[in-house]
């Protein structure tokens, strides 16, 4: 126990120094490192978001774009209405909330990969509704001009206080994940990650837990769709296709699916590594799609599970994962 | 005199001061994010950023617009560059997406570009465009969506005429040749698509022809089947065709197969070589109106195009190859003529500009652009025979 | 009339396909677990194969083919199996999809960075030439599609049923530890099956490329469609694929047609959706002997 409090002071330690570099990081940068920044933080929260789906819950959701692209439509026409963006979050988070159980509820009830087919094919659906029903989103012109948030004297108009406006959401939205995945709730997730049939027996309704997991981890996809529409303050719906789904989905399983800061590591690995690997000009997808297959075949648990590989090896007395424990230790 | 451009960071660094800005420079250091290392703007050179679809769904269209704009770049360079200095042009990939391509307008214009040449998906310069007008850069796009000139952004200007100027340019063939009465609309259903078949569907109706069928079909398609049976069986005297290259040759290739037997007629794509390519003997007869086309080869400038294109990169240019040309030259003759780079001179020169080939040869043809970047300049009707596009008759600019 | 008729045929010959590419999916996902979501890239790649055979390598088209065919075997089949399957099934079943959607990627860039973005011409393989039939005009192609994939399925049942080797897989689908006991060379059949899978991806892929052309994108939607088919028609049956694939066939063509042209590629979702809701074994599916 001695080592696992050590530990934990240490991780403390770590996010308040990654904290500190994401509030100085910014400073006195061109809007593109600002813009790109505030992206990465987008991005980090709904892969954060489908980590839910698909590391605690063991589940492949391949919509998450399709749930930003609802967050952001839900925004985007709210804000455009006259309503302040505080408003229009609680509704597009409902909306993507709602959308997940009625989604996930058919999939989920058949065992097997079906919730992947199913968002696999509701992607499309999302985007014909968006491009089709153009009384209502615009149809392929999409939405533009829609204002950013104010809050009192602090607007969001400029590129800096945006990405502090983003900062604040994501921290926020990384608590409120925390608080899911350490509450009972959230170790009845882990416990179906670690083993589904023991969890089942033990009298964890699985299905249950795993729809709302789909559900949060969708809402998720909301609030990063709801950052989108002020960040960009246009969006049409190509911007929401598959290829973004997948992109995210990446991004959580480069990280490390079922790591709480697998996510944040991921979500950088895919939005910087167009510029790492600029010298490649076009093949860089080429490299990428291949390292993650390689990464797939040696260290399945993502670059997290590098570290704690590394870790395990070099101080093998301390947990290579403090949740394993506690997962261990369900009733 | 970059940095009054960047309105969003300028009193942010005011306000921050000099120290804070250092730590953040280290730790972007620390980190080793290659953000930061612009490359201070030498005096001898002009930058243009070239934003395209180099990759994803664009690809085609982006590649062959960066390789028009390389060999102008080239040919610009060796005729003295522009204003006396070598001309630079950093590429940047939008891979198909509107978001990224907004980044990197916008990572262009840090890095000290002194115009944009693209994106030549419509889509995407709706976005990326509204960045280019904050920083007053100028912008020549390839895209034909109506829109891009109706929002009131005097940096855009398009390398070929939208299709409201376009599609409108066909109505006399309709009316007059064909002597259509009802006629059908088959389409791609994004927002080049869908920006045609409105000019077309209210242009037939100010010339009272009937449009009687009206299908739209979905990008990237490959089964035409449904949509081909539906026009046959509403049997129009002749069906107007708005899709992309792929898209353009699989339907040509199921309505040979159904005998469609009224006139196919398109915009610009149709006759292209690329789809006689991919269609074969299915694109015989197929007829269409293009603003500019490298068959063209009676006009001098455009043979003499095809041919250093052909020399370069081993293909046929295509149409969006000559947007990219066209882009970068005039970008170069617009800023000789102002004298400098600034865009609010570049865009008040852009005005109502006609450039004629007799004073600005690498302009292909003689080519106008309005108060709000359109652009006008003679056009042709083209008619696939025997395997290659063959022009029947000019259209005057419009 | 003839314009139904036109549709449903039409829809035939392109389910034909899709029935091609949902068996070998499906068979791969009995024999080994393994849900392949490179699946439509599979089915893309074998055709720049053969162009690289004869623009590359200056082949004629028929020897093309067939090193196309032996090079999607050898790489699609064989190395997909050794470098990504065999390594990543014990990590667990997710991991493994999730490879198999960065191969799709990796395959889709490949083919676009070393062959090209623009979209191809293909030689056609049967004649184009329609047939005039009670109104409806059908090309040889069409009714060699149907003709070739029926063909597979009764080949394949046969084969299955019929031979050791056949009686062997199936023995190794349902239950891989008691068919090791009996004697099988489990690790031999579930190659045999990839392979299999390799061959019927490429044939497909020579059947619909001289008109859906030759374009690094097309795995995109038929990859998504041979799933829906497979779960349409029940996969732990062979002709399940079959009747999956040309009832997607025809119903879009139908959907297109006579209800809506702009939701059509929302069809596969709601067949998708009305399946599990209503025969989540599949059309002729059964529900025992699952192997999923």
């Amino acid at each position: 126990m001695r080592g696992l409090s050590l530990h934990r002071s240490w991780r403390l330690l770590l996010i308040v120094a990654l904290l500190a570099a994401a509030i100085l990081l910014p400073l006195g940068q061109k809007n593109y490192f600002i813009y790109v920044l505030t992206s990465w933080l987008i991005f980090t929260i709904a892969a954060m978001g489908l980590n839910l789906t698909l590391g605690y819950a063991g589940q492949i959701s391949l919509a998450q774009a399709s749930f930003m692209a609802l967050g952001a439509y839900t925004t985007a026409l709210m804000t455009l209405a006259g309503w302040h963006w505080l408003v229009s979050l609680p509704v597009g988070l409902t909306l993507c909330f709602v959308v997940g159980l009625v989604l996930g509820y058919p999939a989920l009830r058949v065992k097997g990969h079906f919730l992947a087919f199913v968002t696999l094919a509701f992607n499309t659906l999302v985007f014909l509704v968006l491009r089709n029903e153009e009384w209502l989103t615009g149809g392929t012109y999409g939405l533009s001009g829609m204002p950013r948030p104010e809050f009192g004297s602090f607007s969001t108009d400029k590129q800096l206080p945006f990405y502090y406006f983003t900062l604040g959401v994501t921290v926020l939205a990384a608590l409120g994940l925390w608080a899911i995945v350490r509450s009972p709730w959230g170790r009845a997730f882990k416990a179906l990650r670690e083993n589904p049939i023991r969890a089942e027996s033990l009298g964890v309704d699985t299905r249950r837990f795993t729809l709302l997991a789909f559900a949060i981890g969708s809402a998720y996809g909301g609030l990063a769709g709801a950052l989108v529409t002020p960040l960009v303050q246009f969006i049409e719906p190509g911007s929401f296709g598959l290829a973004h789904s997948l992109r995210i989905l990446l991004m959580v399983v480069v990280g490390g699916a079922g790591y709480f800061f697998g996510p944040f590591i991921g979500a950088a690995v895919v939005i910087l590594l167009p510029e790492v690997l600029r010298f490649t000009e076009g093949y860089y997808l080429i490299i990428y799609s291949a390292l993650v297959i390689v990464m797939l075949v040696f260290v399945p648990s993502g670059l997290i599970g590098i570290f704690g590989k590394l870790r395990a090896r070099f101080w093998p007395r301390r947990q290579v994962r403090a949740d394993m424990a506690e997962g261990a230790r369900l009733p | 005199m970059k940095r009054h451009r960047n309105r969003f960071s300028v009193d942010w660094e005011d306000k921050v001061g000099r120290s804070k800005n250092y730590s953040g420079l280290l730790l972007a250091a620390l980190i080793a994010l290659p953000v930061g290392s612009v490359s201070a703007q030498t005096a001898n050179t002009v930058k243009l950023g070239m934003v395209g679809e180099l990759s994803g769904a664009g690809a085609p269209s982006g590649t062959n617009w960066r390789d028009g704009a390389r060999l102008a770049v080239t040919e610009v360079n060796a005729a003295g560059g522009i204003l006396g200095k070598k001309v630079e042009m950093p590429e940047y990939d939008t891979q198909t997406d509107p978001q990224v391509s907004r980044a990197l307008v916008q990572k262009a214009i840090d890095e000290g570009v002194v115009a944009i040449i693209g994106t030549v998906y419509s889509g995407s310069t709706l976005v990326n465009m509204l960045v280019a007008k904050q920083n007053s850069i100028p912008q020549f796009v390839g895209s034909e969506a109506p829109t891009i000139v109706e929002r009131g952004n005097p940096f855009v200007y398009r390398t070929s005429s939208g299709a409201q100027k376009g599609v409108p340019a066909l109505t006399p063939y309709f009316k007059d040749t064909l002597k259509a009465k009802k006629v059908g609309v088959a389409w791609v259903n994004n927002e080049f698509g869908r920006g045609g078949r409105n000019v077309f569907i209210a242009e037939m109706k100010k010339a009272g022809i009937d449009v009687i069928i009206d299908v739209p079909s979905e990008q990237a398609q490959t089964d035409y089947a449904a949509d081909v049976a539906k026009l046959k069986s509403a049997n129009p005297d002749a069906v107007f065709v708005y899709m992309n290259q792929e898209e353009s040759a699989r339907f040509l290739i199921e309505a040979k197969k159904q005998t469609l037997p009224m006139p196919l007629v398109g915009e610009v794509t149709l006759t292209e070589a690329k789809v006689i390519e991919l269609a074969g003997p299915a694109a015989e007869g197929a007829i269409a109106h293009v603003g500019v086309t490298a068959t063209a080869t009676e006009v001098p400038g455009i043979a003499a195009f095809a041919k250093s294109f052909e020399e370069t990169f081993k293909r046929k240019p295509t149409h969006d190859a000559i947007k990219g040309y066209v882009g970068v030259w005039s970008t170069k003759y617009v800023m000789d003529m102002v004298g400098k780079t600034d865009g609010e001179a570049f865009s008040k020169k852009m005005k109502g500009l006609c450039l004629k080939v007799a004073d600005h040869p690498k302009i292909l043809l003689d080519t106008c652009w309005d108060d709000r970047g359109e652009m006008s300049r003679p056009s042709f009707m083209v008619q696939v025979k025997g395997g290659s596009p063959v022009v029947i008759g000019a259209v005057p600019a419009n | 009339m003839s314009q139904f008729l036109q549709v449903l045929l039409s829809g035939l010959a392109t389910g034909a396909v899709y029935a091609l590419v949902a068996i070998g999916f499906t068979l791969v996902w009995q024999a080994a677990q393994t849900v392949n979501f490179a699946q439509g890239e599979f089915v893309m790649v074998p055709a720049f194969f053969v162009l690289i055979g004869m623009h590359w390598l200056g082949l004629s088209f028929w020897i093309s083919l067939l090193f196309g065919l032996v090079v999607s075997i050898v790489l699609l089949g064989l190395v997909f199996k050794k470098l990504i399957v065999e390594p990543i099934l014990p990590h667990g079943g997710i991991t493994l999809i999730i490879a198999t959607m960065a191969l799709g990627i990796l395959l889709k860039e490949s083919a676009k960075e070393f062959y090209g973005a623009e979209a191809q011409p293909f030689p056609a393989l049967f004649p184009g030439d329609p047939i005039n039939l009670f109104g409806a005009a059908v090309s040889l192609r069409d009714l060699l599609n149907l003709g070739i994939s029926l063909g597979v399925v009764v080949l394949l049942t046969l084969f299955l049923n019929r031979t050791r080797t056949g009686r062997c897989m199936q023995a190794t689908a349902q239950n891989p530890g008691v068919a090791e006991i009996l004697g099988v060379d489990v690790k031999r059949m579930v190659l045999y099956t990839f392979l299999i899978n390799a061959a019927l991806a490429a044939l497909a892929s020579f059947l619909i490329t001289p008109v859906y052309l030759a374009k690094f994108s097309n795995g995109e939607t038929l990859g998504l469609i041979a799933f829906i088919a497979a779960i349409v028609g029940g996969f732990n049956q062979i002709r399940g694929a079959l009747v999956g694939g040309l009832l997607i066939g025809v119903l879009d063509n139908l959907t297109a047609t006579y209800v809506t042209a702009q939701y059509r590629a929302a069809l596969p979702l709601v067949l998708l959706i009305a399946i599990i809701l209503v025969r989540p074994q599949g059309l002729v599916g059964t529900s025992e002997g699952r192997a999923v």
